[in-house]
């Protein structure tokens, strides 16, 4: 077999990854759509371009823009920033049940929230957000440098992972203690803890793009590394790969990508969870792909549930955390039930 | 380290891990004290001469207090937390995940739902939760509850055989569900109706008495010894289905037996406690480091969650009196520093 | 001297395996380390190719300390190919050898008509190609082994450490991964240092041979010097003959039996 019949066959498998990557971007253009035209009051395509483009004032020009829009780009942000950090996450800890919440994140962040309402009085979203983030980096660096104590040459997943839960547990309890003690807290955390992109508005979109986009960054750094590493340790090495440096960047990507998402809009760690699995059979092993099409699908499914949360319980909402869970977690375990689930 | 004693005698022969022992006793030493504290502290300090005189003088003030409050409800936190751990060291030996635990087979969520959903129609029907569905709807509730959630889980998760990859994505995803349900139905309901379901689901072991002490106790006498037993095959089923085959075992129906076990302990535990959070998972990883041994070890798994729980009702109920804190906060509280102390201390 | 192990302490933690060896692999060699099981053969394979940080002494690639050449750089003149690795489920075969490419690939170019070109030749000089798209849990033992040493030819290194390359395989492929060994040192002039368990074939196969007992090297050279009664009963104590191989004259050796075998059986029988 000679080198030249070769070349073409790898271009094919190029090509396919290529076309479900514009299949999964085509499914999140209409999912923004969607989300933009849908809502209590629907409002028709022609006036949400009309609204986007050369606004005018008009009713429906100030809800697209001061809440549709700020929404749909903000659920557009956490989808991508959650299915990529899970996708990492279970990358690095080589375990299915891995979120982007296990390094600490997700109870760092709800921690510092609910003890800045506390203890300093924070009333302001935009202030407890970033009260969030700090929370949610603070309690990555404690579990990372845990999770350093099991291995030389940098953390194993094993370690990383257990400490990961313990660090949560001990946070998520402190929470709860807080929690029962004061009651604006507790309404905060309740909302939070629902996970929602509504009422949000355009600053905290602007507040917390830096940070995802950041980590997306990273992540993207970090994908050839990962895959050397899911050749385990011993070939990653030989290949040239720093193990320390890998994780570094992996930890400090979903850091970064999970810390703002969850700050911003709750508890919505689930979504991370199911993504990578429903990437993983598109994508084969290869994380330069899983984690573009893992973001994208995080996307879409973070906007449509967002946008059957709208609809399905009128005059209300549900929160997108609910129907996430409601809606997601039937279709996940279908689709593990269907097919073999591709393993780690 | 890892030094093991053959223990044989005419046709008997163990291996038993000097270690694993050692961690035993220290920790049966260690729930002794804790449930002696747990007599003399509270709202009425005794010393120990009291307690004793007081279990055994039914004459005596002292009387009431030990033998039907204090001790019902510590040896209910004993047994609870023994099932609840015994049940997480054989599911990560299942799913060979030490993140596994009874919440990923549907039980301690299904068991919330049920509880949940109970409380929340039998206020709107009633108009009040009687007594007796306080007493003895809610276990059995739970207990029902959790039993539906783990065959849901199994039955969704069986395709030509279980595999404990799919196990695992099955529970995360049926899991996700039954909480959601749980917090709609919180949403829908009485405050007070909510408030009291909030109370369960967090895990309480507020006046716990002998009708959930002896249940727990009998249940516990069949299913540990159903589980113990299962420990060979479970030590082989953590290879490979292929290699288990090879070694011997009959490999769904070794699993199946010990994954109905370690339903029916989580079961059994949530309906007299309710879902108390973190031990099923610690306590099989805090065994492990303790006995360093490569997997989880069931009997001390089970004693170091009686500890833990033991010591997490005492704290519980002592440390803020007269405010009693909610016993699955402070598990985690005292179990995660600890865990991490161990994996800290485990660095090389 | 290519790469030369320097008075290296091996060991994982307090366990102690291999110290004060001395070893030295030439420009251009095929080098094959024997022993019996848990001599230190494969931590030894894992110093020279840097997966072991020695705890004493050093090991030198081309003159240099290897620790202090960054780990990329290192990668693209050695590989190595670990014992029984394992690949993620539903890797190609394609894939996995394109990540012998890591080395050779920056964030900004991923994908290269070199690498392209390293990983056809690599799949076609192991008769791979037509399986390019396949799954590697869906091969067979010998055709997986196949596709990591696939991976380790398309890294590009003249200097190529292999971990026990022909476990698995029938004797049919042990042969010819070993023709594949041979082919690579005579063609390219790799320098390829390998652990086997054969014997005959590391005989056949290997211009110098290291012999190695309890962390020791007890004698290396040619396969003539090496391979003599005397130092099969002492390195594997190990009653045999070493007669000429009839179709390439290397030593041959015929196992005669274990001494003491008469004793042996006899607690054998006691025990059932």
């Amino acid at each position: 077999m000679s080198a030249t019949t070769l070349a073409p066959r790898l271009h094919g498998i190029r090509h396919r990854r290529i076309t479900v990557l514009l299949a999964l971007l085509a499914a999140v253009v209409v999912a923004v759509v969607l989300s933009v035209t849908i809502g209590s009051k629907p409002v028709p395509l022609g006036d949400a371009w009309h609204a986007l483009t050369a606004p005018t004032g008009t009713e429906n020009d100030l809800v697209i823009r001061s809440l549709r829009l700020p929404r749909t780009v903000l659920g557009v942000l956490a989808g991508i920033a959650l299915g990529v950090a899970g996708a990492l996450m279970q990358g690095h800890t080589r375990n299915p049940l891995a979120d982007p919440g296990l390094l600490g994140v997700t109870q760092g962040a709800a921690f510092a929230m609910v003890s800045s309402i506390i203890l300093l009085g924070v009333s302001n979203l935009l202030v407890y957000i970033w009260f969030g983030l700090a929370g949610a980096l603070v309690a990555s660096v404690a579990v990372f440098a845990l999770g350093m104590a099991g291995g030389r040459g940098g953390p194993t997943p094993v370690t990383l992972a257990l400490a990961g839960t313990a660090v949560s547990a001990l946070l998520a309890a402190l929470t709860s203690a807080v929690v029962l003690l004061d009651e604006q807290a507790m309404d905060v955390f309740r909302f939070w803890q629902a996970g929602s992109i509504s009422a949000r508005g355009a600053d905290v979109v602007w507040q917390v793009a830096p940070f995802i986009l950041a980590g997306l960054v990273l992540a993207m750094v970090n994908a050839p590394g990962l895959n050397a590493l899911s050749l385990g340790e011993d070939v990653a090495r030989s290949l040239g790969q720093n193990i320390m440096w890998t994780r570094t960047i992996g930890v400090a990507a979903v850091t970064l990508l999970s810390g703002a998402a969850v700050a911003a809009c709750g508890s919505l760690a689930f979504i991370g969870l199911i993504v990578p699995h429903l990437a993983r059979p598109l994508s084969g092993p290869d994380h330069r792909w899983l984690l573009p099409y893992s973001g994208l699908i995080g996307a879409g499914l973070l906007l449509l549930a967002d946008v059957i949360g709208r609809v399905v319980a009128p005059p209300g909402e549900l929160e997108v955390g609910v129907v996430l869970a409601l809606m997601g977690a039937p279709f996940f375990v279908a689709l593990v039930r269907r097919r073999k689930p591709v393993r780690l | 380290m890892t030094t093991t004693l053959p223990l044989r005698t005419r046709g008997l022969s163990w291996r038993v891990r000097v270690r694993g022992v050692a961690v035993a006793l220290i920790g049966l030493l260690l729930l002794a004290l804790l449930m002696a504290l747990n007599m003399r502290l509270g709202d009425i300090q005794m010393s120990l001469a009291e307690v004793v005189s007081g279990a055994f003088d039914v004459h005596s003030p002292a009387h009431f207090v030990i033998m039907e409050l204090r001790l019902p409800r510590a040896l209910t936190g004993a047994l609870v937390g023994a099932a609840l751990a015994l049940s997480g060291a054989i599911i990560q030996s299942i799913a060979r995940n030490p993140l596994a635990s009874p919440e990923i087979l549907g039980v301690t969520t299904g068991a919330s739902v049920t509880v949940v959903a109970g409380v929340v129609a039998s206020g709107s029907v009633t108009g009040g939760t009687s007594g007796l569905l306080t007493s003895l709807g809610i276990p059995a509730l739970a207990l029902v509850g959790g039993l539906i959630g783990a065959a849901v889980v199994y039955g969704l998760a069986w395709r030509r055989g279980l595999d404990g990859y799919r196990l695992v994505l099955v529970g995360i995803g049926v899991s996700a569900v039954f909480t959601n349900v749980k917090f709609w139905l919180l949403t829908i309901g009485d405050v007070t109706d909510t408030g009291r379901a909030m109370v369960w689901i967090t895990g309480s072991l507020n006046s716990r008495g002998w009708e959930h002490v002896t249940p727990t106790a009998l249940a516990l006498a069949v299913l540990v010894p159903l589980a113990l037993l299962g420990t060979r095959s479970l030590d082989a089923l953590r290879f490979g289905d292929d290699t288990v085959t090879a070694l011997g075992v009959r490999v769904n129906p070794a699993r199946a037996l010990m994954i109905l076990s370690a339903v029916l302990l989580s079961a059994v535990a949530t309906a007299a406690a309710g879902p108390i959070a973190f031990v099923a998972l610690a306590s099989p990883q805090i065994a492990l480091r303790l006995t360093r041994s490569a997997h989880p070890p069931l009997l001390c798994s089970a004693i170091i969650g009686a500890v833990l729980t033991t010591a997490a009702d005492l704290v519980a109920r002592t440390a803020f009196s007269p405010i009693e804190l909610p016993v699955g906060i402070v598990t985690a509280v005292l179990g995660a520093p600890y865990l991490i102390h161990l994996i800290w201390r485990s660095r090389k | 001297m290519r790469l030369q192990a320097a008075a290296v302490k091996l060991g994982y933690g307090d366990n102690v395996i291999v110290d004060g060896l001395d070893l030295g692999i030439e420009a251009g060699t095929v080098t094959t380390i024997i022993g019996p099981n848990g001599c230190g053969k494969s931590t030894l394979l894992r110093a020279l190719g840097r997966l072991l940080k020695p705890q004493g002494g050093e090991v030198l690639l081309d003159g240099k300390r290897i620790d202090r050449i960054p780990t990329r750089e290192v990668a693209k003149i050695l590989g190595v190919l670990p014992q029984a690795p394992v690949a993620p489920e539903g890797l190609t075969v394609a894939d996995l050898v394109g990540r012998g490419r890591h080395p050779h690939q920056t964030w900004y170019r991923q994908w290269s008509s070199d690498d392209e070109g390293a990983v056809a030749a690599a799949l076609a000089m192991t008769g791979l190609a037509d399986l390019a798209e396949r799954p590697l849990d869906e091969l067979s033992g010998g055709q997986r082994q196949r596709a990591w040493i696939s991976m380790a030819l398309a890294q590009g290194t003249d200097l190529l450490l292999l971990d026990e390359p022909t476990t698995f395989l029938d004797l049919a492929h042990q042969v010819e991964v070993l023709e594949l060994v041979r082919h690579l040192h005579q063609e390219a002039g790799r320098t390829v240092v390998m652990v086997l368990h054969d014997l005959n074939l590391a005989a056949r196969y290997a211009d110098r041979l290291v012999a190695m007992r309890a962390g020791r090297v007890i004698a290396s050279g040619t396969p003539h010097e090496v391979l003599t009664e005397e130092l099969l009963r002492e390195v594997f104590e190990l009653d045999a003959k070493v007669i000429p191989d009839p179709v390439a004259g290397t030593p041959l050796v015929v196992p005669i039996g274990r001494p003491h075998h008469a004793h042996s059986a006899a607690s054998a029988s006691e025990i059932s």
